[in-house]
């Protein structure tokens, strides 16, 4: 008989299962699929910014060795395509994008054409003979600039490069404005970033001998991607197998519809034979999405006891040369929708305009939105106490939305609603952690001596896990919100559970694991997961959003129970009782209070499956497939504090100190979710100091195109972080779960930027755009110091 | 000059097997360790010898492999992840250290992180926290932040024996 201590997984810091074929070097990535008779695909890229394609000779390419296929653009015209996005916004003008360029290019890497050939060098030397007639035009990449009237235009049907208007209002800024004691304006710039996935993109493409084919993809989104390649080169959806083995991160990168993603499939089928294409890093910079590239105008209205009376946006979202996946609905939605932060600001104001331009398309990076979001609202009030010359705490914890008013609408808002939350308690754990006072006086007293040291602190709240399914057409979506799980036992007991989320990394097998082990009551070994296979997992919508743990987690759980659900029934049958009367704990149904023998679990599912001696209303086998469909989104919040050191002389920012205090609801691995932390505040980092995508203005060309001009951190650039939790369980979900990865990469940028002020304010300098390099810092302290001396 | 296809032959030592490859004159050690042998654990992450998922070790030393053509390695003894351990055998310390500190998680870079962290300690047997920072400024990770990375290679400083 089995110990009848209930299982509990959740809230322990258990070791990856994933990990060790990872150690060994066994991962299992798209690049290592090796397929007989599989040739290789290399992509053409537009060597300019915006041109016409006046003539594309293909002679040379055609008869060199190895080559089996050249093809420009033309040849796609009316075959496959054109790319469409899956979120608009509604009212959005969406440009047409073909898969290959047929008569324009509008950014260096668009594709304009393909060779086929027996290996990867052969395809490489046959795409440098292919030649290009090219009509240069005057191009355009910032958003400021595109939207003049004398810009050079992108799109007949985007006059002004504006695809999208987007308002959100809430009270009235006019007249806070009128009532408030000051009023000061600011211009941020949130810098584009490359997302930089370890693993660049691949696709195999490979058609079986059943007339199906197989894609492996190294895909956040399986499900999706099936459906988008299904539909946009025109295979029946079910014919479409598509497989995600390891990925090696995604971050939001690899959640899009790419060119390369319609060209393998179609070549494939084409030929015949499988076609790979894999993505070198530096045709990565210019092929795979950016994110964030946004410049926002910020106007705040206040008292002079530090209250926020109102917040007026405007902001310009750069989505590069078309419309990506998400484009309208990152720079709208996910940003300004979020733009009051943790703070109680009732008058709002916001407008987003996204704008085309002559660069790489922008879309979902890690946060999408909600770091440009947060970075409103916490440079506003960071200015505003500064401006005031009030501690930024205390001006954070008066204007702070109080526990008791949770669930909570920002600004009368009809599309935003804060589930939980606690952000003094967050924030009074973090001061303690830190010693903030302790640290306060430390920095005053080492500015006598002429060394500058800064706090910096940043307090953050968003949404996480889109949903339910019928608030996602308003918005503009072509999906839903929900998740898919099927947990199927076998006839010992054992479960595979079929999940429809996909880990890039995150550590499902762990925590999926976890979640269903207490509600199976069952032990981990006995519990296996299923992601990434479209011929075996039912459905799903995949992993981005942080989702993960609240929708797919949810529906692991869910289905669970219903497992447990009917093998009562079933044990209830079995030991002629009613099922009223049976509970269930530690893998075994018993009847408390009699003397009957507890019956296992894996007694129970022999029963399902052999069927001898079922209730009449119990049909065999124990299988349950739920489409889980969250009735609200969770939102995670955290406050987290930065001590930095800043040298004058030289403008390098050495950082002393991080804490992160997150409240991500039910904490299911703390493991696992400090690895989340870690990594999300390093990516944060990285934009606030060392990230950024540069083109040259005048001829559009990527300045930052491989990883010797883009400053991905090293380890030496980076500090240890302490993660702290705060648990405010999520009453929108059955786990309590809110969602964790894009925390780190939305609270550290404002955060960073404000330590770095901080150490600045003994010069003066009160603004700063990221990233804040050392000749960036230096060329600030220089000035203000001429400044002063004039 | 030869053309750039013609065939060379090499001679490697590879996780203690002796090989024999013709390789092209511009293939690089990386694709020969990937593509002719199957070692499929030594990854490609760039392409200007940035990220260090190509990490191998030659003669003892970590190199990234993206750095030297195919006949470069000509008589070499390498190293790379997979002859640290096989599937089913006990993991070496620094992949237990990396399993038991979570310093791993899309596991991309985990393979070229290890094989520049056994080097580090062996010439360092006990590192600071900034040597092993430094020491690993080689190898990029994009999702752990490095901070268990760094955990995991510190317990295994001072430990006295072979990572």
């Amino acid at each position: 008989m089995s110990d009848m201590t209930p299982i509990r997984q959740i809230g322990r810091p258990l070791k990856r299962r994933e990990d060790l074929k990872l150690l060994v070097g066994k991962g299992r990535y798209v690049d290592d699929v090796r397929l007989p008779g599989m040739l290789h695909m290399a992509v053409l890229r537009s060597p300019h910014a915006h041109a016409g394609i006046k003539h594309v000779d293909l002679t040379a390419a055609k008869t060199a060795a190895g080559v089996r296929l050249v093809l420009s653009g033309k040849a796609f015209d009316g075959k496959i395509g054109p790319i469409v996005p899956n979120w608009v916004i509604p009212g959005s003008k969406v440009p047409f994008r073909p898969v290959v360029a047929t008569d324009r290019v509008r950014f260096v890497g668009e594709c304009v054409a393909l060779v086929v050939a027996e290996t990867l060098a052969e395809a490489y030397d046959a795409v440098g003979l292919i030649e290009v007639d090219y009509d240069v035009l005057p191009a355009v990449t910032d958003e400021e600039i595109a939207i003049r009237p004398d810009a050079p235009q992108l799109h007949d049907n985007v006059p002004g490069n504006i695809t999208t208007i987007y308002k959100v209002r809430g009270g009235d800024y006019q007249k806070a404005a009128q009532e408030a004691d000051q009023v000061i304006a600011l211009r941020v710039v949130n810098n584009r970033l490359i997302p930089t996935c370890m693993e660049t993109r691949a696709i195999v493409a490979a058609p079986e001998p059943d007339g199906t084919l197989t894609v492996y993809i190294g895909s956040q989104v399986p499900h999706m991607h099936r459906r988008w390649i299904a539909e946009t080169v025109g295979i029946p959806e079910h014919q479409l197998r598509v497989v995600a083995p390891d990925i090696g991160g995604g971050f939001g990168a690899k959640m899009h519809l790419y060119p390369e993603d319609l060209l393998c499939p179609y070549l494939a089928r084409e030929l015949g034979v499988p076609v790979k294409w894999w993505e070198s890093r530096s045709e990565s910079h210019q092929s795979t999405s950016h994110g964030r590239a946004h410049t926002e105008n910020i106007e705040v209205a206040f008292r002079n006891d530090g209250t926020i009376l109102g917040l007026k946006v405007a902001t310009l979202g750069n989505v590069g040369a078309y419309l990506s996946n998400m484009a309208s609905g990152g720079p709208t939605v996910n940003t300004v929708n979020f733009g009051t932060g943790t703070y109680k600001i009732d008058n709002y104001e916001a407008t987003s305009r996204v704008v085309v331009t002559n660069t790489v398309p922008v879309d979902a990076y890690r946060g999408y939105g909600r770091p440009e979001g947060a970075y409103i609202a916490e440079r506003a009030i960071d200015a505003v106490a500064r401006h005031l010359d009030l501690d930024q705490i205390e001006v954070r914890r008066k204007n702070f939305v109080q526990p008791a008013e949770f669930p909570y609408r920002p600004y009368g808002s009809m599309g935003v609603m804060y589930d939980s939350g606690n952000y003094q308690g967050l924030l009074d754990k973090a001061l303690a952690a830190f010693d903030y006072d302790g640290r306060r006086k430390e920095c005053e007293t080492l500015r006598g001596s002429g060394i500058y040291r800064g706090i910096g602190v940043a307090a953050y709240t968003h949404m996480c896990g889109m949903a339910p399914s019928r608030r996602l057409a308003v918005s503009g979506f072509d999906r839903g919100g929900w998740e898919s799980a099927r947990v199927s036992i076998d006839s010992s007991g054992r479960a595979t559970i079929y999940s429809g989320s996909m880990s890039q990394g995150q550590g499902h097998i762990t925590s999926l694991s976890q979640i269903a082990a207490d509600v199976l009551q069952i032990p981990m070994e006995h519990i296996d997961i299923v992601q990434g296979d479209t011929r075996q997992v039912q459905a799903g919508h995949g992993t981005f959003n942080s989702r993960s743990m609240a929708v797919g987690g949810s529906s692991v759980h869910v289905s669970s129970k219903r497992i447990v659900a009917k093998a009562r029934k079933i044990a209830a049958g079995m030991l002629e009782v009613d099922e009223k009367d049976v509970s269930y704990s530690a893998g075994a149904f018993s009847v408390p209070g009699t003397d009957i023998v507890p019956l296992t679990f894996s007694k129970v599912a022999r029963m399902a499956y052999v069927g001898h001696k079922l209730p009449d209303d119990v049909a065999p086998g124990l299988d349950e497939t739920v489409f889980y469909d969250p009735v609200g989104m969770g939102s995670p919040s955290g406050v987290h504090l930065a001590y930095v050191e800043v040298d004058p002389e030289t403008g390098i920012v050495d950082i002393l100190d991080y804490v992160a205090v997150d409240d991500v609801g039910t904490l299911i691995n703390p493991l696992l979710a400090a690895g989340q932390i870690h990594g999300g505040v390093v990516q944060g980092i990285a934009q606030a100091l060392y990230e950024e995508v540069s083109y040259d203005p005048d001829n559009g060309q990527l300045l930052t195109g491989s990883l010797l001009d883009y400053a991905v951190p090293r380890a030496e650039h980076v500090p240890n972080i302490r993660s702290l939790f705060q648990e405010t369980p999520s009453p929108t979900n059955p786990i309590g779960v809110k969602g964790i990865g894009e925390s780190g990469s939305i609270a550290a940028p404002p955060c960073m930027v404000h330590a770095v002020l901080d150490a600045l304010s003994p010069f003066g300098i009160t603004h700063l755009d990221m990233p804040l390099t050392p000749p960036r810092i230096w060329a600030a302290v220089q000035s203000a110091r001429t400044g002063a001396s004039r | 000059m030869s053309h750039p296809a013609a065939l060379h032959t090499v001679t490697l030592d590879v996780n203690g097997t002796h090989k024999t490859i013709a390789v092209e004159a511009r293939r690089l050690l990386v694709h020969l360790i990937r593509e002719e042998l199957g070692l499929t654990g030594t990854h490609v992450g760039c392409d200007t010898s940035q990220c260090g998922a190509c990490t191998v070790e030659i003669d003892g030393h970590a190199v990234k492999s993206c750095t030297v053509l195919a006949v470069m390695a000509d008589g070499a003894s390498i190293t790379t992840i997979e002859g640290l351990t096989g599937i089913g055998a006990e993991l070496s310390p620094i992949q237990a250290a990396f399993h038991e500190h979570h310093a791993l998680q899309c596991g991309f870079c985990t393979p070229g992180m290890a094989m520049s962290a056994r080097p580090l300690l062996k010439d360092n047997p006990d590192p600071c926290e900034h040597e092993i920072r430094h020491g690993l400024a080689g190898n990029i990770c994009r999702c752990t932040g490095y901070h268990n990375i760094v955990r995991a290679v510190e317990s295994l400083a001072s430990k006295g024996h072979q990572p």
